[in-house]
């Protein structure tokens, strides 16, 4: 498939959608659901501004830094679990249970614990993503593959260097999957942590125009959501096919030529 | 000439799930400085853990590896192993390249000298033109090459090939075999090759011993009085080398039926009258 092929294949249905909901709601009526039109005009008015850079810019640095820290310490401990059977067998049920827990409801905790500023969005948007990258690692880390382990041994490959070329790469795969889950529940958790008690960010002014009775302008707040969401997915995908090349063609190669 | 490797009286149980497994029952045996060693034996009984043991992968149960007169205790810096399963001993998400420089970089050696071994090990194996591919993207003999190389470009005094050539197609493997003796006679480097083919033993070695099978021991230590220059058509036609593996095969069935009389190792002269 040409490159101008497989662009019109991914835009087609977006567009067509788009081209549905524009034809459908242009004689709306319906106070809750404006044509879009409306909301497309809303849209250039209320994000392509200074909230751009007073809400936009701030949620999606909160988002990332949430995502880093918990990759942080989700692949750090997951390493140290993931190497050992007897720490694994102690921690599995704690992690599961940990894991149940649906981070919004530590929102309050969290408020009291750090306030509600900065530091309380970013810790509730990484005890959420913690817990797929944790998980996941422990699993990749576990399953690494033992003569490659008995190779790093017998040719003296160790600490770090065994850490940097066999651990992490060998877990590359399953660290990559948590974080693409993780990104999704991070996006959930900045919108839900900016509707308490917040005074900024994507979240907090969609519920402002909501309880304004601004509909065209929420509308155009989640329409910004999944655009932002499509957008880091793209990004993320050309993280995963630098950081996973090899893994592709490993698997390709394993599949038989094709 | 001096014993690069002695093994003194080695055993190895397996404990587990309440009963325990003798996989080596009372190894001793020893080799030479630049030997060819092949080790053959019925399957199952304890040639990789036999080579786990002297690769210091595996803690014996008793007894003891010996490597230069130091004690095997974790795996010995000049020492180097190739295994059965190329796909998974060398590194899918590096290069060719990296796979063969990452040990050289655990020794710390300096990038020249790197550079210098990676290209010489690669082009001994007549891999100069691949450095950049991945593994995966070679066929099974190309991947064992590189593992060869790293072998090769680790510098050790002894190499332990896990049967090595188990898994390529008989042409490829007539071709690394012969690539091994190459290696072996342009380094002297001391190799222990393990391997359940017979035909692979005799063809290879200088030495070819024969383990029985489980409790295992060393049942014949068979010298292979072929001559050093060595290729595939000549010498396997040799009949000789029909003689010696014959009584190699006679023994290994013998293994497997649990011991008895070893028959005495036939001698050169009959050879020369088959009639006889």
């Amino acid at each position: 498939m040409t490159a101008a092929r497989r662009v019109l294949v991914a835009v087609g249905l977006p567009v067509a959608l788009l081209a549905l909901w524009w034809v459908a709601s242009a004689d709306s009526q319906s106070f809750y659901l404006p044509p879009l039109r409306q909301i497309l005009e809303a849209f250039a008015d209320v994000w392509l501004g200074p909230r751009l850079v007073d809400d936009v810019l701030p949620s999606l640095a909160r988002l990332l830094a949430g995502l880093a820290l918990a990759a942080v310490a989700g692949v750090a401990l997951g390493v140290v679990v993931g190497g050992s059977l007897r720490l694994r067998a102690a921690l599995e049920p704690v992690l599961e249970f940990l894991r149940a827990i649906p981070p919004p409801v530590l929102v309050p905790i969290f408020i009291l614990v750090a306030g509600i500023g900065t530091t309380m969005k970013v810790l509730v948007i990484s005890s959420g993503c913690l817990w797929p990258i944790l998980l996941n690692t422990v699993e990749g880390v576990r399953a690494r593959d033992e003569v490659l382990e008995d190779t790093c041994r017998a040719y003296g490959i160790r600490g770090p260097a065994r850490l940097r070329h066999l651990v992490l790469r060998a877990a590359s795969p399953q660290i990559v999957t948590g974080l693409r889950q993780a990104l999704a529940i991070g996006i959930i958790l900045m919108v839900i942590s900016e509707m308490f008690a917040a005074s900024s960010g994507l979240g907090f002014t969609i519920i402002q125009f909501q309880r304004g009775f601004a509909i065209p302008e929420m509308w155009s707040g989640i329409l910004l959501l999944g655009l932002l969401g499509v957008v880091l997915s793209l990004g993320f995908r050309g993280l995963e096919r630098w950081v996973l090349g090899w893994y592709h063609g490993l698997r390709r190669a394993q599949r038989g030529p094709s | 000439m001096s014993k690069t490797l002695e093994i003194r009286g080695l055993r190895k149980v397996y404990d587990g799930h309440g009963r325990s497994v003798e996989a080596l029952a009372d190894l001793t045996f020893s080799v030479e400085a630049s030997e060819l060693v092949c080790v053959v034996g019925p399957s199952g009984c304890g040639k990789t853990t036999l080579l786990r043991c002297v690769a210091g992968l595996l803690e014996p149960t008793a007894g003891e590896v010996l490597l230069q007169g130091d004690r095997v205790a974790g795996p010995p810096p000049d020492l180097a192993v190739v295994f059965q399963e190329y796909g998974r001993s060398l590194f899918p998400w590096m290069t060719v390249r990296a796979n063969v420089e990452l040990p050289l970089r655990s020794k710390r050696l300096p990038r020249d000298r790197r550079d210098q071994l990676v290209g010489g090990a690669l082009a001994a194996v007549d891999l100069g033109d691949v450095h950049g591919a991945y593994p995966w993207q070679l066929s099974g003999g190309m991947q064992q090459r590189v593992a060869i190389a790293r072998a090769v470009a680790y510098e050790p005094q002894v190499l332990l090939m896990d049967e090595p050539f188990a898994a390529v197609d008989a042409q490829t493997r007539a071709e690394l075999e012969d690539l091994v003796r190459s290696v072996w006679r342009r380094t002297g480097v001391t190799i222990v090759f393990v391997t359940h083919d017979i035909d692979e033993a005799v063809y290879l070695g200088q030495r070819v011993l024969v383990l029985s099978s489980s409790p295992t021991h060393v049942q014949e230590d068979l010298a292979v009085d072929l001559p050093a220059e060595r290729d595939q058509l000549t010498t396997r036609s040799d009949p000789r080398f029909t003689q010696l593996r014959t009584h190699l095969y006679a023994q290994i069935q013998r293994a497997k039926r649990g011991g008895g009389q070893p028959s005495p190792p036939p001698s050169p002269e009959t050879a020369a009258a088959p009639g006889t």
